[in-house]
């Protein structure tokens, strides 16, 4: 089978999306170095190797700018029991702040369905039954009637900083010494 | 060096730099904006449409601070070094733009950060420049939209104030040149805002602007502001787009607002017992500035908390917490930075010490608006001369358009202030209101205009012609004799007229100097905005204060060539704008030694 090729425009997207994906994402960059050394014969998706250690690097540096940027680590890691309402709500308004605008730069996070909440919504055999959860009386076959209570998120895009030098992964916020 | 395949817009700002390219080969190219690779946290590279204009200088022991291409760096460009500027004040470069074009120091002297550690090796406002323009550069080479064609060897246009003298565009030639851009060329950025905006309105800007307007461009960055105006007129059937006056130069922007509200709501935490460090007055600033935009968006929004948040990792209790208000931002940055004055206000001329970081001439008012209406006073007459305008009848120079630039621009309450301002003036001086031309995006527009204006270039849209926005001249002693105790008077000779266009040379002036040979001979230098008229040559015994502004001193060191060391020798001064748009002054002696003899003169000596 040979495909049209593509554009210029198409192509140049296709390598930058491709570029970043190769450096983040080293299953998809083993795929493609294969796909370039046999270039004629696109391998089929290889199954999943069974339960791999998951790799928690790019959580903890997720981990790493939300406390960068907005102390969320601090925020989650304090015992706020002791403290008043203001205390609490002063710390979490400025870790809302920067935060939200930290999570804004990195994701394009969407509503799942347009419907506003408390509206209706009906739903015809074959959705996708993991972007849409059904709850309450829940029976018998689709199409489903119901009252939608959450939108849902689902990240349209999401990127990480890419990591250069020999950083280790696991110092979430490094200690700080004031000279 | 290879054929240029893309023309590159850079807009090097006092707080954020851009990039924008288009590829040459390409009819239908449009200008799009290059996500600059950066460090943005130790071991994080991210790639943002802004590179702040921060340098920070790591310590010995911080280890290196590797990039993508480079794994043994020892110093940061962008978003890393401007949040290092918080923790680390010493070690961290800002507003080296701002340094650039101060004329009262030596640009070229390593002075940069103005407080380093004696372990930093302190750098030059030109240095500083250049390693931005080399970070733009190794990060395109990189970048897989390169497809590794080096940046200097792409048709680069570069974005500098209106308000820039020659000799700060001669140094920002200087700092290109050291990051191997050479194949460069300035555009004012206002200019780049109008470019920007014909990119975006495509072949609607034909309705949208008619022969007869002058359009306004009020350009507020971060750090400095600047105004233009552009008239259109009537040329062989064609539109035709001329810049026609150019501000001076304000070092005054949207970062001082912030820092306003900053101090505002430091004010009223410390009065509940609360000190601020410098950690927590700069994450206040942040906090400032978070709240500026929305409240300046949102006319509807009545306050804004502000919180800051402890040093430590205990969060809870240690935030400081405040609120600003509708109020505050009416009475501190509309009131304060865009009073409603009258047309015949005028800058106060003595310094404010409260705002400003020490070493740099911040503009001495704030009031944006009184700025304004300098300028629009100073440039009444300026389009009386062109072909189909009618000389002004009235005290201003009458805008029948605006176009805005830069992030404060953006709010609505803050383009209505200017409007509702300048349309009182207007009505008041006998002139009809202006219209506001729709909205670019304020802080890319100029790399964006920059780089299409490399697309006009080659006749691909209408093009806005002006030439030099200032006349130069250099102070001659008038022969009179000596008194004790008083200064011989000082001429000015008109060596560069207004309105050189790029390539071109002015007519040799035919007044003689004598320089004396083998020992640096300086002459003092002025510019003028105003003095349209002006011929090389023209020889001014008076003018008034606000006519000729003094830059730098000039110097010309004649060297010998077979003459006698002492030897006073006549030369006559000849002005040429180079095809990069920087003024280049040379003395041609009268008798010369050999073929074509001729000498540079110094733009940018250190104030003495």
């Amino acid at each position: 089978m040979t495909e049209p090729p593509l554009s210029f425009g198409a192509r140049l997207a296709l390598a930058f999306a491709c570029f970043f994906r190769v450096l983040f994402d080293g299953r998809y960059a083993a795929r493609v170095s294969a796909a370039a050394a046999s270039a004629p014969a696109l391998p089929a998706p290889e199954p999943e190797p069974e339960a791999a250690e998951p790799n928690v690097e790019p959580a903890l540096q997720l981990l790493a700018l939300l406390q960068r940027e907005g102390s969320l680590v601090d925020f989650l890691q304090q015992d706020v029991s002791e403290f008043g309402d203001a205390d609490v709500g002063a710390a979490a308004r400025a870790v809302h702040d920067r935060c939200a605008r930290a999570l804004s730069r990195q994701a394009r996070l969407i509503p799942i369905v347009t419907e506003e909440e408390g509206a209706t919504l009906t739903l015809e055999a074959g959705f996708d039954s993991a972007a849409i959860k059904l709850t309450g009386n829940v029976r018998g076959a689709p199409p489903y009637r119901g009252v939608v209570r959450h939108r849902g998120w689902r990240a349209e895009s999401f990127e990480l900083p890419r990591v250069v030098g020999e950083g280790d992964a696991h110092i979430v916020a490094p200690a700080e010494l004031e000279l | 060096m290879s054929a240029a395949r893309f023309v590159v817009g850079i807009d090097l700002g006092t707080t954020h730099t851009a990039l924008a390219s288009a590829e040459l080969d390409d009819p239908a190219a449009r200008p799009r904006i290059f996500a600059v690779p950066q460090l943005v946290a130790r071991g994080a590279v991210e790639a943002r449409a802004l590179l702040p204009s921060f340098i920070y200088f790591a310590a010995d022991g911080e280890g290196p601070l590797p990039l993508p291409w480079d794994s043994a760096r020892s110093f940061a460009v962008g978003e890393y070094a401007r949040a290092r500027g918080a923790e680390s004040p010493a070690r961290v470069i800002s507003s080296a733009k701002s340094w650039l074009s101060h004329g009262g120091i030596d640009r070229r002297a390593p002075a940069l950060p103005p407080n380093a550690p004696e372990d930093v090796e302190r750098i030059s406002p030109v240095e500083a420049s250049w390693r931005y323009l080399d970070h733009l550069s190794e990060a395109w080479q990189a970048a897989p939209e390169s497809t590794g064609e080096p940046l200097g060897d792409q048709e680069l246009i570069l974005a500098v104030p209106a308000s820039f003298d020659a000799a700060a565009r001669d140094l920002t030639v200087e700092a290109a040149y050291a990051a191997g851009l050479e194949n460069v060329t300035l555009l004012e950025e206002p200019q780049a805002a109008l470019y920007a905006w014909l990119a975006a309105m495509g072949e609607g800007w034909r309705d949208a602007l008619r022969v007869g307007d002058v359009v306004l461009v009020i350009d507020i960055g971060g750090g400095t502001t600047d105004f233009s105006a552009i008239a259109a007129l009537e040329r062989a059937g064609e539109l035709e787009l001329r810049r026609v006056a150019v501000g001076d130069h304000i070092l005054l922007g949207g970062d001082n607002m912030d820092l306003a509200l900053a101090h505002q709501a430091r004010a009223r935490l410390e009065a509940k017992g609360h000190e601020l460090d410098r950690w927590q007055l700069h994450a206040l600033t942040f906090a400032a500035r978070a709240a500026k935009e929305r409240l300046l968006g949102d006319p509807s929004l009545e306050r804004v908390p502000v919180a800051v948040p402890g040093r430590g990792s205990r969060l809870v209790g240690s935030t400081l917490s405040d609120e600003l208000t509708r109020e505050d931002v009416t009475r501190v940055l509309l009131d304060g930075f865009f009073p409603e004055v009258a047309a015949t206000a005028r800058p106060a001329a003595r310094a404010r010490t409260a705002l400003t970081q020490l070493g740099l001439p911040y503009a001495s008012d704030a009031a944006i608006t009184k700025h304004l209406a300098s300028f629009l006073a100073r440039q009444a007459g300026a389009t009386q001369e062109l072909p189909g305008f009618e000389a002004s009848t009235g005290a201003l120079l009458h805008p029948t358009a605006v176009l805005f630039n830069g992030g404060v621009t953006k709010s609505p309450l803050v383009r209505e202030r200017l409007l509702s301002t300048l349309n009182r003036w207007l009505a008041e001086d006998g002139a009809g209101a202006v219209r506001a031309l729709a909205d670019t995006d304020a802080d890319l527009a100029v790399a964006r205009g920059a780089a299409y204006y490399g697309l006009v270039r080659r006749g691909r849209g209408l093009r806005i012609r002006g030439g030099t926005a200032r006349a130069y001249y250099v102070g001659i002693e008038s022969p009179m004799p000596a008194v004790p105790g008083l200064q011989p008077p000082v001429n000015a000779l008109c060596v560069a007229p207004f309105g050189m266009d790029e390539g071109t040379d002015a007519e040799l002036p035919p007044i003689e100097l004598g320089v004396v040979v083998g020992e640096p001979v300086s002459f003092r230098f002025f510019s003028s905005t105003v003095r349209r008229d002006d011929r090389a040559g023209t020889e001014l015994e008076r003018w008034s204060a606000d006519e000729l502004v003094e830059l730098s001193p000039i110097e010309l060191t004649l060297p010998a060539e077979g003459r006698a060391e002492g030897d006073v020798v006549p030369v006559r001064l000849d002005a040429r704008v180079t095809p990069v748009g920087t003024l280049l002054l040379e003395a041609v002696p009268l008798e010369p030694r050999v073929a074509d003899e001729r000498w540079k003169l110094e733009l940018s000596v250190r104030e003495t």
